[in-house]
């Protein structure tokens, strides 16, 4: 590490840097208490994965001050082949590093009081509607030392909100565009979906670097009130060098619905926590995650579901693919709390393995403190059926290529899943890189 | 020049250590259709499996040629591309790959790179041949084999044999599980592929498919080895008779191979 490096937290950094970008003084404390909170917090523990020799919290924080896009042209390839044709342009966030780069939101939409915008920007000019969600409801700032460094350097990110009753027809996109080896993102992305309303999201994380060494901590918050459905769906592809802390979670109240499809190919070590509450009655969860670890990647993927509300369903599937050295945890935690009668908690975890040094685990966990409820679970630990590639191969389909059919086709159903087009491609050519 | 012919000579298979087949010798040319019959356990689905080439199945000695070509020499996929067709008995289900995908990659490699077929064409001709097969247009977009019901499967085993119309096609017990509606669609898809250049080889432990497919030739099975051949009338005494006749002709106790008593 060179020595030029920021790496002191101090609060006078801190203040600082709240000051720089104008935040209201409730933002400053917020900041400055967690940072002394990280002080004192334990380091998360996701099951199975021993993380004390991982960094992920000696970075530099600088912030980079990168170029923004005046249009559309301007932006690099690989972020043009994300956005695909206009429909999906028009409501779009670029960060590039830490600057908001590029932000569009249909005159209709702002006209019914949907709001997106950079993280920074909202807390300014929405102090009172993100002070209200900003880590209050369902991630909170003292669960642990992540999570409060988070909520101290937070240095990117965006806001998104919809007024009640409003449906979203298009989707909303985002992406978080890292093109600097000095980036260090600690990123925020709050989503509150007031009564009744509908939207979906889509994010990328998005490094076009071969390589970096740093640390991205990244938190999602879901606010999807009563009657509300949300459809959250990622990307990440962050680079090689990159050590990874990713918190999604949402919290579902009365009769809402939140579902998640997500990529998680990010080329370095990643701790993934995937987690939605099921708060109110009849509230829905869905997860579709697929992953695939490649080279000598270690990563950890948790994916929670709670169920508070009684009659809530909540289910869970996984796919991963595991190549080389790459080794993986797929934890699955269903978790009916007592009082959530009538609930049904479903989970399903499938790795399969493409080389004999790879190793996937998947951990398929049922809590339960109510008795009248339903649950199941499913996984399996697995290698390419001979069988199936003999059957494609008699078909005349090389052996090439019919392993490539049985891959995409084991992470299809949660790439099918994504409703912008140019990111499910992206998702589908990512992994036909990965897994080659 | 009418056809392809598929030669089977002197062939020895072994499953796990086991001997299986004992010297199978059959020869199918392009124009006819050949029967093989048999009770359970008599080497019958072993022969199309090592035809094709399934990893499980180890050739110990013998030749298989489809023309001037060493079959034995060829991997699976090149085996399929120099014309031959299994129809299984038990398809595999692929999750996550339509049906649609999977025919388009397999013709497609079959025409080679540079000769693919085009979407529009590759579409007109699958439901033509759905339709023909009085298939529901849906199965195409349905992931392959997944969820089908047996006859369903066997169907789309029909299906595949039409899209990619091979130069020898087996079918291994293609009329299991079938009721007598899908037993005429299947039969009535083989029988519009028969024609000088289409050679067949029905395995069946029943006559009934062959009273809608005809048989020019029928082969009984015994032991690993095809203990009699002859015509169509041969399927019709089994039919009538069952096969003790042909052990005591034979001599044969137990006509089955490889199998624990």
């Amino acid at each position: 590490m060179t020595t030029e490096t920021n790496l002191s937290f101090d609060k006078d950094f801190v203040r600082s840097f709240s000051k720089e970008l104008n935040e209201p003084a409730w933002m400053e404390e917020l900041r400055v208490k967690a940072l002394e909170l990280s002080e004192s917090l334990p380091m998360p523990r996701p099951d199975k994965t021993k993380i004390d020799k991982w960094n992920f919290t000696q970075f530099d924080t600088t912030t980079v001050k990168s170029e923004t896009f005046s249009s559309l042209a301007e932006l690099p390839e690989e972020v043009k082949a994300l956005i695909g044709d206009e429909s999906t342009t028009k409501n779009l966030y670029i960060q590039r590093n830490h600057t908001p780069a590029y932000i569009s939101l249909t005159e209709e939409l702002k006209g019914q009081g949907v709001i997106f915008t950079d993280i920074f920007t909202a807390v300014r000019e929405h102090s009172e509607l993100v002070q209200k969600y900003l880590l209050t409801e369902a991630v909170k700032t003292d669960e642990h030392r992540l999570i409060a460094l988070h909520a101290a350097l937070m240095n990117g990110g965006a806001f998104l909100y919809i007024p009640k009753n409003v449906e979203v027809k298009e989707p909303i996109h985002s992406i978080y565009l890292h093109d600097s080896a000095d980036a260090n993102l600690v990123n925020h992305v709050l989503v509150v979906a007031d009564d009744n309303s509908a939207v979906t999201y889509v994010e990328n994380y998005l490094s076009t670097l071969e390589s970096a060494n740093g640390v991205f901590n990244i938190v999602t918050e879901v606010i999807a009130k009563a009657g509300a459905k949300v459809q959250y769906g990622a990307v990440d592809t962050l680079a090689k060098g990159i050590t990874t802390y990713v918190n999604r979670r949402g919290s579902a109240g009365r009769d809402a619905r939140i579902e998640w499809a997500l990529g998680l190919m990010n080329e370095g070590n990643t701790i993934s926590e995937n987690t939605t509450n099921l708060v109110g009655d009849g509230a829905y969860g869905d997860t579709k995650t697929v992953v695939v670890g490649r080279g000598e990647q270690i990563q950890n993927f948790t994916t929670k579901v709670v169920h508070y509300g009684k009659n809530s369903e909540g289910y869970i599937l996984k796919h991963g693919v595991m190549k080389d050295s790459a080794s993986s945890i797929f934890n699955g935690i269903g978790h009916i709390l007592h009082g959530a009668s009538k609930s049904n908690a479903e989970q399903e975890s499938r790795v399969l393995m493409l080389s004999e040094k790879a190793r996937g685990d998947a951990n398929p966990i049922l809590l339960i403190d109510e008795d009248d409820v339903t649950a199941g679970h499913a996984a399996s630990v697995g290698r390419v059926d001979p069988v199936q590639l003999y059957y494609l191969m008699s078909r005349g389909i090389p052996k090439k290529e019919a392993e490539r059919l049985v891959i995409h086709g084991f992470l299809a159903p949660v790439v099918n899943q994504l409703p912008i087009e140019g990111v499910k491609e992206q998702l589908t050519a990512v992994i036909e890189r990965k897994v080659r | 020049m009418a056809g392809s012919t598929l030669t089977i000579k002197d062939l020895h298979v072994e499953i796990d250590g086991k001997e299986i087949l004992k010297g199978v010798n059959l020869e199918i040319k392009g124009g006819e259709i050949h029967a093989i019959m048999g009770p359970n356990g008599t080497g019958k689905s072993t022969l199309s499996s090592a035809i094709m080439g399934h990893p499980k199945y180890e050739v110990t000695s013998g030749s298989i040629m489809l023309d001037d070509q060493n079959v034995l020499e060829m991997e699976v996929d090149e085996r399929a591309r120099a014309g031959l067709f299994l129809a299984m008995q038990y398809p595999s289900e692929i999750n996550g790959v339509t049906n649609a995908d999977f025919l388009r990659s397999a013709l497609n490699s079959r025409l080679g790179e540079g000769n693919e077929i085009s979407l529009m064409k590759f579409i007109r001709k699958m439901d033509k041949q759905m339709e023909f097969l009085e298939m529901d247009l849906d199965m195409a977009q349905r992931y392959l084999n997944e969820g089908f019901s047996g006859g369903e499967k066997k169907r789309n085993e029909i299906l595949q044999l039409m899209m990619l119309e091979p130069k020898i096609a087996i079918l291994d017990e293609i009329d299991s599980g079938l009721d007598i509606d899908a037993l005429k669609v299947v039969s009535k898809g083989i029988n519009q592929m028969r024609g000088e250049d289409f050679g067949c080889l029905v395995i069946t432990h029943y006559q009934r498919l062959l009273n809608y497919i005809t048989p020019d030739y029928v082969h009984v099975m015994m032991q690993g080895r095809v203990v009699k051949s002859g015509g169509p009338e041969l399927a019709q005494r089994l039919e009538a008779e069952g096969y003790d006749w042909i052990k005591q002709e034979l001599g044969i106790e137990d006509e089955t191979v490889g199998q624990e008593a």
